[in-house]
Order: structure tokens, then C-alpha cells, then sequence
């Protein structure tokens, strides 16, 4: 590895929401870092912290949600430290973000070619014209047929695996050095999840960019990352390089996951399972979130696990893992 | 019953949905003929059994006809051409109090836990609603009757008195799974059951589902798009693409030689977390429009085996191997 800054680096990040019934810790000392042209799954079933986590390095919590502590560095640079303005120019240009539903990017009453253009003019001085042509190269990149065409169309025209590739266009428009992506294949068929992880792959090598793909599906992480932190009620309890976490995981949360695939399971016996569910966010005291649902819970989960490192480039959140 | 007999047999059942047609497009179906009648084929031709006890798995993608399908099974839509048979018997001959028997002994599971439950309904009337009116259990006795089903389907008694909204997503399928029980159903369309669910809940409600099976002789329609959970859990599977079975067989013979490129490519194509840092070999294109569907095979246009007989004619199911069948035409093409 150089000496040079990773590409992104978040340590120690807290996210809270301030509702009126009590502070939820959606992201709770959460630390990882992505190097450039390496891709991290983020993994988590529902309320996890996972897409909060995302939001916060993009700069989008909005409250009664806010990033109370943490460093999250770009490239060397706090982002904490930069004024509005200036993250802003960093979003779409310097950071993309990719989300579950295209229409969160796309504006439904413009044309795909508006849209484009602007992303572009609004991060470089070049000329119309010049935007548009790279507009046009970013749809064909993607793998949109008469990309020249298409560009004249509305998002509606679009089917939702198009949709998602020109959602993925715009956000590689500006050639990002990071790009956020929340389970973006998640409401896709299988075949065309397939293609857009495939295009994915390529893009990311071919532009050096580094990417987080959020999901709560372990077997998309399998393929496509190669690190990966596993989170539950706002903490990373597991991270490491991907086949060593899967092939050997140490959480028994993330063991839990693993075994429950049905394809780890002999077919038509009972699946293994975790007992239990997710523990309310307003519930958490402090102590291992997971302890209620573990098999391998002793006295002390009842205090916070800290973060250890049980080999090299992996970290676990737990007193009593699994061997 | 007749081991022979099917429970639920479907002979050539098609089922079209006709856009409704507003007054600028009957004038201008008047000046020119349309290029289609802008219905859907949403089935086109499509037969199926399923036998007492026996759990079939349907998988396609989007708009493959799966869950037109299933809710035809369960009598939600009626079919527009062929017929529909309870254990031999056609549907339309059943009439009266048989009748709501046979339909009582069909119910369906809904993909949406939050959509498939009446928000302002408490759980004991939403699960002891239906065994009240169609006096399976009598109004004094219903309180009892529910807190069984909900121990059934592992919730606990208190959640009688609560709302939908008070629930997790796997505690509201639960609710979904003991409302259709709750009528003695022999039979159960399960439309994506788990598919909103989070990992963790997933596994625990598809113990769920084959628990119920074992202890209530339970036949399964089970529908869905992921591969993993059909494997995991059905005897049979069927495979659909654009309004048609395009291959059918026992489980575990088609997911280890797969006949149809369809199915090939579809198995190919699932995530596995045994398969790391992959390079995905895609299939090409997307599905077609189900409301102007390529002609001959549906599946020519994304098949690298095609050839032009596939572009002229739809290939039928035919039978390949006993117990499976394959609509292809590379089938007939290499001896």
C-alpha cells in the first residue's frame, strides 16, 4: 500500500435522530475506509444504520438527524470542516451516490438530456455542447442502446432496470472518485441485476473509483466486494476482506446471516435461524444490541463491546466469538 | 381422495387484460387499425398441476404472468380461455355451499405484509372475521379460535388487541399466514410471502411455511422471483417467461441440468455466496413488453442458441425426461 491517504476514511462516525420520543443512534462509532478502485459491501437488514451511514459521508442527514461526532476524511480532507457550499460541489462531482429508487435521482418532468447536461455544468466549465456529447458516452457506457436517442427521453420512457443504468450515468458523469451505492439492484430482476453489477464492476476498474455498495444481501456482497463490514442496530460488528469474513466469520450475528442462506441449507430441511428480531432502536442500552437474540451471550455483553482486531485488516465487536 | 387426481389442475388457462379504450382512441382505432388491441396476454396457453401435498415453485421475473397465475389459482381473477379444475372437477360445475367449500379450501398469501392487512382492523378480527362468517367457528367461541392460530403461527395471544402498525414485518406475515388458515385452507398461494422480509425474518418464516405443511398436510403454490428460496423449499418447479411455462420438473433435476436457455441463464445469474469477486456474464437484453411480446419464442431475442425456426414459431412444451418438460426448439434440432 502507498503512503497516500486513503480514499475515504470514516472514524469514530455517530449519527443520531432527535425525535421526540427519544435519541435513536442510527450510526453509532462507526469506522471503516474504502481505497481507491476497491469496492466495500455494507452490510444490514433493515434499520441497521447502513443507508445512514451513506447519507452522512454524502452530507444529506437532514434532522431531526445529525452527525454529532466523528471524522469522515476524503482524500486527506475533513469534510467536517468544509462550509455548506463546498460539500456541495463535492456531491456529483467528487462523490456519487446511487440510490434504490432511480427516481430519486431522476426529475420526472425533464428530459433525460436537461438533466445531464446540468449535472455536468454544474461541476465543469465546459461548453453545452460538449456536455451533451459527454452525456451521450455515459448512457452508451452503461450499455443504453441509441444512447443519441435516449438522451430526448423522459424518465417514464424508461424501463426500471434503464432507469437505474441512467441513474448510474449521471453518477459517473463527473468521473467520481467515490460512489455511494444504496442497494441499487435491490427492486431489479435477476438477469438485470446481474448486468448492472456487471457494468459496475467494470467501471469502477476501468476509473480507479472507489465504491461502497450497500445491501442487505450477503450473496451480491460475495460477488462484487472486496471488503466487507457487517452492521446491526447502528455498529459495525464484523469487517474484513470478503472471503475471510464469509468463509470465517467470527460475529455470530454475521454467522447467524450466513447460515440462514438457503443455499448453505440442505433443501427442504429447516432453515438455521437467528431467533428473535431486531431490537427496537429506543430500547439499546449501551450493551451488545445483539446479545438477546445470541446463542453465545455471557454477563458481559452487557457492556459495549469495543472494537477489537482479531487478525489483520479485520475488526469484530464481540467478548465471546464464535471460533 | 384419488391419488391420480390433481388437487388443482389448469388446461390451457389464458388470461388477457384489455386496457380500457377512451373516447381519442376509439376514434383513432375508427381512422386506422391499431398495431395491437393494447391487451396484455398476462397467460397465454399455460397448464399446470398440483398434486395434494406437493409444494410448487413458480419463478419468473417481472410481468412473466406468476402472479396472474396465482391469483387465478386462487380465484381472485377468472381466466379469459381454458379451464380450472379442483381434484378433477371444473370449477363452473361446482355451485352452492360446495362451491364456497371449494374456495374456502384456496387461500393466498400476499407478498406486503404492510399493504394485505386492513390498518384499522385489530388482529383478532382480521384473522377471526372469515371463520365467523363462514361458521366455522361460532362468534362466542372466535377469541379462542384466534389465540390457537396465533400460537400456530408462533405469535402470542396479546397481539389480539393490537393493529397492524404495532407489528414488525415478520410479525404481520405471521398475522397474513393465520388469517388465511384461519378458513381451513387445504391449499395455499404464497404471492413473494417472504420477499419483503429482512434475511434473519426470512429464514424464520420459511420454517414457518414448511412446519405448517408437515402439521396441517398443506399443499404449496409458492411464488417467487428468488431462485434460492425455491430450491430450498419446493418439490417442483415451474419457470415462466412472457406469459408462458417455458420448463417444469422436479427441483432438484432442473437446478442440476437445466434444460431451457432461460432457466440456464436465470440460475447462472443468481447471486451465490459461495461465488466471490466474480466477473458476471450477463444475458443480454431485457424483458420485452408483455404488451407486444417477440414473435415465435418469447425468449428468442436474448438466447444465444437461437435460430430461425425461433423467430417464426413458438416452440410447445414437450416432455424431455419423464416428469420434465421444456418449450424449445433445440430439443427437436439435435437428435
Amino acid at each position: 500500500m502507498s503512503d497516500r491517504a486513503p480514499l475515504l476514511e470514516v472514524e469514530g462516525l455517530r449519527m443520531h435522530f432527535f425525535t421526540r420520543e427519544g435519541v435513536v443512534k442510527a450510526v453509532d462509532d462507526v469506522s471503516f475506509r474504502v481505497e481507491r478502485g476497491r469496492v466495500l459491501g455494507l452490510v444490514g437488514e433493515s434499520g441497521s444504520g447502513k443507508s445512514m451511514t451513506g447519507y452522512s459521508v454524502m452530507g444529506l442527514v437532514d434532522p431531526p438527524g445529525r452527525v454529532v461526532s466523528g471524522r469522515i476524511m476524503l482524500d486527506g480532507t475533513d469534510l467536517g470542516a468544509l462550509d455548506e457550499e463546498a460539500r456541495r460541489n463535492l456531491r456529483g462531482g467528487r462523490i456519487a451516490m446511487i440510490f434504490q429508487d432511480p427516481m430519486m435521482t431522476l426529475n420526472p418532468v425533464l428530459r433525460i438530456d436537461t438533466q445531464m447536461v446540468e449535472a455536468v455544468l454544474a461541476h465543469q466549465r465546459v461548453s453545452r455542447a460538449s456536455a451533451l456529447e459527454r452525456s451521450r458516452e455515459a448512457l452508451a457506457r452503461v450499455g443504453i442502446p441509441s444512447p443519441g436517442e435516449r438522451l430526448r427521453s423522459y424518465p417514464h420512457e424508461f424501463s426500471g432496470g434503464m432507469r437505474q443504468r441512467v441513474a448510474i450515468a449521471i453518477a459517473m458523469l463527473n468521473r467520481p472518485d467515490l460512489i455511494i451505492a444504496d442497494e441499487p439492484t435491490t427492486a431489479l430482476d435477476v438477469t438485470v441485476q446481474g448486468q448492472i453489477l456487471s457494468e459496475m464492476q467494470a467501471l469502477c476498474r476501468e476509473s480507479g473509483a472507489g465504491l461502497i455498495w450497500i445491501t442487505h444481501d450477503l450473496s451480491v456482497i460475495a460477488g462484487l466486494a472486496d471488503d466487507v463490514c457487517v452492521m446491526y442496530a447502528g455498529r459495525i460488528v464484523e469487517s474484513g476482506p470478503v472471503d475471510e469474513v464469509l468463509d470465517r466469520p467470527m460475529h455470530p450475528y454475521t454467522r447467524g446471516l450466513i447460515d440462514s442462506v438457503p443455499s448453505r441449507n440442505t433443501p427442504g430441511r429447516p432453515l438455521a435461524q437467528i431467533r428473535g428480531m431486531a431490537p427496537s432502536p429506543f430500547s439499546l442500552d449501551g450493551g451488545c444490541a445483539f446479545r438477546e437474540r445470541c446463542s453465545r451471550a455471557i454477563e458481559s455483553c452487557r457492556v459495549a463491546p469495543a472494537p477489537i482486531a482479531p487478525a489483520a485488516h479485520r475488526t469484530l465487536r464481540c467478548v465471546n466469538p464464535a471460533t | 381422495m384419488n391419488a391420480s387426481v390433481p388437487m388443482i389442475e389448469m388446461r390451457a388457462v389464458s388470461k388477457r387484460f384489455a386496457g380500457r379504450v377512451d373516447l381519442a382512441e376509439r376514434i383513432a382505432g375508427a381512422i386506422r387499425k391499431p398495431a395491437n388491441d393494447g391487451s396484455v396476454r398476462a397467460l397465454d396457453d399455460v397448464s399446470l398441476e398440483v398434486r395434494e401435498r406437493e409444494v410448487v415453485g413458480l419463478v419468473g421475473e417481472s410481468g412473466c404472468g406468476k402472479s396472474t397465475l396465482g391469483r387465478i389459482v386462487s380465484r381472485i381473477l377468472e381466466p379469459s380461455g381454458g379451464e380450472l379444475l379442483w381434484q378433477g372437477r371444473p370449477y363452473r360445475e361446482l355451485t352452492g355451499a360446495g362451491s364456497r367449500r371449494e374456495r374456502l379450501a384456496v387461500q393466498m398469501i400476499f407478498q406486503d405484509p404492510y399493504a394485505s392487512l386492513n390498518p384499522r382492523m385489530r388482529v383478532a378480527d382480521i384473522v377471526g372475521e372469515a371463520p365467523v362468517v363462514h361458521g366455522i367457528v361460532a362468534a362466542q367461541d372466535r377469541d379462542a379460535y384466534v389465540a390457537e392460530l396465533l400460537a400456530r403461527v408462533g405469535l402470542d395471544r396479546s397481539a389480539m388487541r393490537r393493529f397492524p402498525h404495532q407489528f414488525s414485518g415478520g410479525q404481520r406475515s405471521r398475522i397474513g399466514i393465520a388469517r388465511a388458515l384461519a378458513v381451513k385452507p387445504r391449499f395455499l398461494v404464497c404471492d413473494e410471502a417472504v420477499a419483503a422480509l429482512d434475511v434473519s425474518i426470512q429464514a424464520q418464516v420459511l420454517n414457518l411455511f414448511m412446519r405448517l405443511r408437515e402439521e396441517l398436510a398443506l399443499t404449496y403454490l409458492f411464488i417467487s422471483h428468488d431462485l434460492g428460496v425455491i430450491r430450498h423449499l419446493s418439490d417442483r418447479i415451474v419457470v415462466m417467461y412472457l406469459g408462458r411455462v417455458v420448463e417444469s420438473g422436479p427441483t432438484a433435476e432442473v437446478y442440476a441440468k437445466p434444460n431451457h436457455p432461460y432457466t440456464t441463464a436465470l440460475i447462472a445469474e443468481v447471486p451465490r455466496i459461495e461465488s466471490r469477486h466474480r466477473a458476471y456474464v450477463p444475458i443480454r437484453g431485457e424483458i420485452p413488453s408483455p404488451l407486444a411480446p417477440p414473435s415465435g419464442c418469447h425468449f428468442h431475442p436474448r438466447c444465444p442458441h437461437a435460430f430461425a425456426r425461433c423467430r417464426e414459431e413458438a416452440p410447445r412444451l414437450r416432455e424431455i425426461a419423464p416428469g420434465r418438460h421444456s418449450a424449445c426448439h433445440l430439443n427437436e434440432a439435435t437428435p
